[in-house]
């Protein structure tokens, strides 16, 4: 990495207190992202990686907290600047997209207004100009008739459209830095396809870097330089996307990815990860993946250490695939 | 037990487990609600109350309706003042010569009686016509909702007051006054509970496996409407004890021989201007502090009854 | 939009309809006025006179057929007692208690909306708890007993306000309004602020229970994540969404307000219907009842018709259902 790092993420932790105990949503995550760049965030449900992307932006609400580490967005540790620092931030420099296209939009106000906040918050400009930008945001992401459109309400948006609506949003101010969480999920391939590419341009014109959260793996290995692979809390393996997908180290990787259908043979049943993502309060001891893990041994009963690999990937596991060439055919054969 | 109850239970004892740690849904109830002090302070002060009431003419130093032993010689003594028999007023007395008192425990008791009956009365209709109507559905639902839509959209006192005015004064009148005001509360409630809970999965499997609609009715969503109905009810009883005092205040409601607190006041309200101001404040302390402390033990039990509060 | 409007109507109509017969039969059975209105020595003949020029002898679906025939021509009865129109009676009355109402709801909104939210947004801090213990002693003063107290403090021991009756009244536009004057703003407040207090707690609740229930929401961190002021989430995304149930509930509670008066009313003896129903209610004085009741149902049918209207104008998702309908 020759460039400085547009964010670099190190050792965040993030609990929520909970009548039930602490769930350690975030647990001691580090990753770091160059401009222009995309890092695809994957993992399954209710592994963390909304909550990542919430405490980038410092939306952490209770009763959820970051407790610890640093994140460094071109070097202003944004756990400790004042809060009005922040909001500056927010919209202009970071800025995020949603996951759920139903809930971002406020119900009882116009597109327009919603919009043109957005773009006054932080810049004096007349509400014409904010508009014509408005629109223009609004033809970019694929919206027909973007004037009309303006006037409406949420409701009567479809809700792959309040999701380019909230895409659109996110673009208003050209961030240095997106976080979109699982932006396209609820978009059809075609309207995928065109964001895809119009954020791709957006990161290569403009140097935007851009956290993509998702499932999707396809999507991951068109779109992003790096992955990272989260599994209840922590990252347990990232690295440069085509070597990680070509090759996991870690069994959970492993499990993500050959539970793709894609990668299948049709008709050949598909193979799954066994058991349940573990309850945040109730972590088994040592690896978390342990219990799933078909390579798991003795050691497994302590928390491995992050420890590097070649082509500067990092790996939180005792027993890396690498290492275990003899299961690993085994299970192939 | 069937398969079904079975199987429900288990669904239910899981979730407890996970969102409640291995606590029992009981015990948590408890220690949610124990979390406000001003709740269990509530809760005690009502025990007292009720205890009071109940004890009346064990606990009171004269006896307010007997008529031979009060006398007009010792109306509107200030507190503290001897009486002729020799007992001490404490709170001073009324414009009759009653033992203050005497007269509030014993006007706590009716307004108590009037407002805890009326409730449980009304909670019985209302629980009948709001499960009804949400089993029937169709014509009876939209009849029965029209009914209450319409009650509830006068206000309370009003529909009290044209009832007592029609009626006349007294015990039953009143009772049934306020049943009628309140009875719709509770069956708005109850269809409403009872509604969500049909849709609920665990009553569409028992409908599945064919179990009776009675009950269904009874095992299944009565128990899931016990907590509305206690949020409901407790706010309705202090609302009942409240219009029961504002209706004998304006002198309707309950007769002169037979005081509530509200009556007491009444009472006492043309010596204000001349200063007595005893025979008002005292009955009125009493039925505050009833009040009071009945909502607050209403609102913690909305908060920590109301699960999507929850945390 | 106006098939919403049509269809509200004849709904009200019907609910006027309703209320008028319960109303009439629920009066009808009260007491005999003839007992009162007959002086104790008058012999037979006098009192069946008396009765037939008031109609009270013929059968009582005759009595409702006329009073519907005279009262849809504007005629509500004459007072027994005052021999004067019943519905001129009240309608001298009503100004009266419409300042009060409308007073006492301006104080709720003033006061209990910024509370309301304050309360919302900072649930754990000492003031907020206060708010709504403040709330809860608000909801659980019964009224008249508030109102007592009043007078006792402030007429009575402190002497700074008047305990009863209205003060001096400036016509404008046509009303008699009294807030305009130190000495009918004097009267106008202890009863105003009296009638307030159980509407004030609840503009609290409503407005801390909204509040808290859209701070959650997604469009609410998608706003801050946008960048917005504080004050801008706060005055324009939480406002306008907790507005909507506020205003419904308080125009539906406007006519509580006003049928709550009664009681405001008879403690500080201010001359408005309320006080005016009371008397007539000790008095037998039927055709009054009768007319004020009715008077407030149109109140009431009509307030819950422009509610209705407002509601769909505040919230586009219900006016869209109706287009649909
Ligand atoms: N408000 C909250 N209170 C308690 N726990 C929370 C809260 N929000 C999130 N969590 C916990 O944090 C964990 C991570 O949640 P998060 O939303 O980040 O998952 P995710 O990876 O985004 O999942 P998905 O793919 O389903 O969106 C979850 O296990 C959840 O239990
Ligand atoms: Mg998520």
């Amino acid at each position: 990495m020759t460039q400085k790092p547009t964010l670099d993420v190190k050792d965040l932790r993030t609990y929520f207190f909970t009548k039930g105990g602490v769930a350690k949503a975030v647990d001691g995550i580090t990753f770091s992202i160059a401009p222009g760049k995309v890092l695809g965030l994957v993992g399954e449900s209710g592994s963390g990686k909304t909550v990542t992307g919430f405490s980038i932006l410092g939306l952490v609400d209770q009763p959820g907290r970051v407790v610890g580490g640093e994140i460094l967005y071109r070097g202003e540790d944004l756990n400790k600047v004042s809060a009005e620092r922040m909001r500056e931030l927010r919209g202009v420099n970071i800025s995020m997209i949603f996951q759920d296209p139903m809930m971002t939009l406020n119900p009882v106000l116009r597109i327009d207004t919603q919009m043109i906040e957005a773009i006054r918050a932080h810049e004096k400009v007349s509400k014409e100009i904010a508009r014509q930008r408005a629109r223009d945001a609004l033809g970019q992401v694929g919206i027909a008739s973007p004037d009309e459109r303006l006037r409406a309400y949420p409701h009567q948006f479809s809700g792959g459209m309040r999701q380019r609506v909230a895409i659109a949003i996110a673009l208003l101010n050209k961030p240095d830095l997106i976080v979109a969480d699982e932006p396209t999920t609820a978009l059809d391939v075609t309207i995928q396809g065109q964001i895809l590419y119009e954020v791709q341009k957006l990161c290569s014109q403009t140097g935007t870097a851009l956290i993509w959260i998702t499932h999707d793996l396809s999507v991951v290995a068109g779109l992003a330089d790096q992955i990272c692979v989260m599994y209840a809390g922590k990252i347990v393996e990232s690295g440069e996307v085509n070597a990680v997908l070509d090759n996991p180290m870690h069994p959970y990787t492993h499990g993500l990815i050959t539970s793709v259908p894609s990668k299948n043979k049709r008709g050949a049943p598909l193979s799954q990860i066994p058991g349940m993502a573990p309850s945040l309060l109730n972590l088994p001891k040592g690896c978390a993946f342990a219990p799933r893990c078909k390579w798991s041994n003795s050691n497994c009963q302590e928390q491995p250490d992050m420890r590097l690999a070649p082509e500067n990937r990092r790996l939180l596991c005792h027993n890396p695939i690498e290492y275990n060439n003899d299961n690993f055919s085994q299970e192939t054969s | 037990m069937t398969a079904t109850d079975q199987d429900i239970t288990e669904n239910k004892k899981q979730d407890a487990q996970e969102f409640e740690g291995l606590q029992t849904p009981f015990k948590r109830f408890l220690s949610d609600f124990c979390e406000s002090k001003l709740a269990v302070l509530g809760f005690l002060v009502i025990v007292g109350i009720a205890l009071l009431a109940i004890f009346a003419p064990l606990l009171t130093p004269t006896d307010p309706y007997d008529l031979t032993s009060v006398t007009i010689l010792d109306s509107r003594l200030a507190p503290g003042e001897k009486m002729m028999s020799g007992t001490v007023a404490y709170l001073g007395t009324d414009g009759a010569g009653r033992d203050m008192v005497s007269a509030m425990i014993y006007g706590l008791r009716i307004s108590l009686g009037v407002g805890i009956g009326s409730g449980i009365i009304a909670m019985l209709i209302g629980i009948s016509f709001g499960l009804l109507s949400a089993y029937a559905g169709g014509r009876v639902d939209a009849l029965f909702m029209r009914i209450v839509d319409i009650q509830l959209s006068f206000p309370a006192i009003l529909v009290a007051l044209v009832l007592l005015v029609t009626l006349g004064k007294g015990v039953d009148k009143t009772l049934i006054a306020l049943v009628v005001v309140q009875w719709a509360y509770y069956a708005r409630t109850i269809r409403g509970t009872a509604l969500v809970e049909r849709r609920r999965e665990y009553i569409e499997s028992a409908v599945c496996l064919g179990l009776s609609k009675n009950r269904i009715m009874f095992r299944h969503l009565l128990p899931n409407c016990i907590a509305p109905m206690i949020v409901v009810g407790t706010m309705q009883v202090a609302h009942a004890i409240s219009l029961e005092a504002t209706l004998s205040f304006l002198g309707l409601g309950m007769p002169q021989t037979e005081p509530s607190l509200g009556r007491l006041i009444s009472n006492g309200f043309e010596y204000i201007l001349s200063g007595k101001y005893w025979i008002s404040v005292f009955p009125g302390l009493a039925l505050l502090v009833t009040i009071v402390s009945i909502n607050l033990v209403g609102d913690r039990l909305r908060d920590v009854l109301n699960p999507r509060l929850q945390k | 939009m106006s098939v919403f409007i049509i269809r509200r109507l004849l709904q009200s109509g019907v609910v006027v309809i309703i209320m008028s017969f319960i109303v009439f039969s629920g009066v009808f059975l009260i007491g005999d006025p003839v007992e009162i209105l007959v002086s104790d020595d008058a012999d037979q003949e006098e009192r069946e006179e008396m009765i037939k020029s008031m109609g009270l002898d013929k059968p009582f679906l005759v009595q409702y057929g006329i009073f519907v025939s005279k009262a849809l021509k504007g005629n509500l009865g004459e007072s027994f007692v005052f021999n004067e129109p019943a519905l001129l009676l009240i309608l001298d009355r009503m100004p009266a208690t419409m300042e009060l109402a409308v007073v006492s709801l301006m104080i709720a909104i003033i006061f209990g909306i910024p509370l309301g939210v304050w309360a919302g947004l900072k649930p754990e801090s000492w003031a907020s708890k206060s708010i709504m213990t403040g709330s809860i002693l608000g909801f659980s003063l019964p009224t008249f007993w508030v109102g007592i107290m009043m007078i006792l403090f402030f007429a009575v021991m402190l002497g700074w306000l008047p305990s009863t009756g209205r003060g001096d009244v400036q016509v404008i536009l046509g009303m008699p309004i009294s807030i305009f004057s130190w000495d009918g703003f004097s009267h106008v407040l202890m009863p105003a602020v009296n009638l307030a207090l159980f509407k004030l707690s609840m503009v609290i609740r409503l407005a801390r229970a909204g509040t808290r229930e859209v701070l959650h929401q997604d469009y609410i961190k998608f706003a801050k994540a946008k960048g917005l002021q504080e004050s801008r989430i706060i005055l324009v995304h939480v406002m306008k969404n907790i507005l909507i149930p506020v205003v419904t509930v308080l125009g539906l509670e406007f006519g509580g307000l006003v049928a709550f008066s009664v009681v405001t009313e008879t403690v500080f003896a201010w001359p408005g219907m309320g006080k005016l129903l009371i008397d007539s209610i000790g008095l037998l004085d039927r055709p009054i009842i009768v007319a004020y009741l009715m008077i407030i149902v149109f109140l009431f049918v009509f307030i819950n018709l422009v509610v209705d209207i407002l509601y769909s104008i505040l919230d586009p998702r219900v006016r869209l259902q109706d287009v649909k309908s």
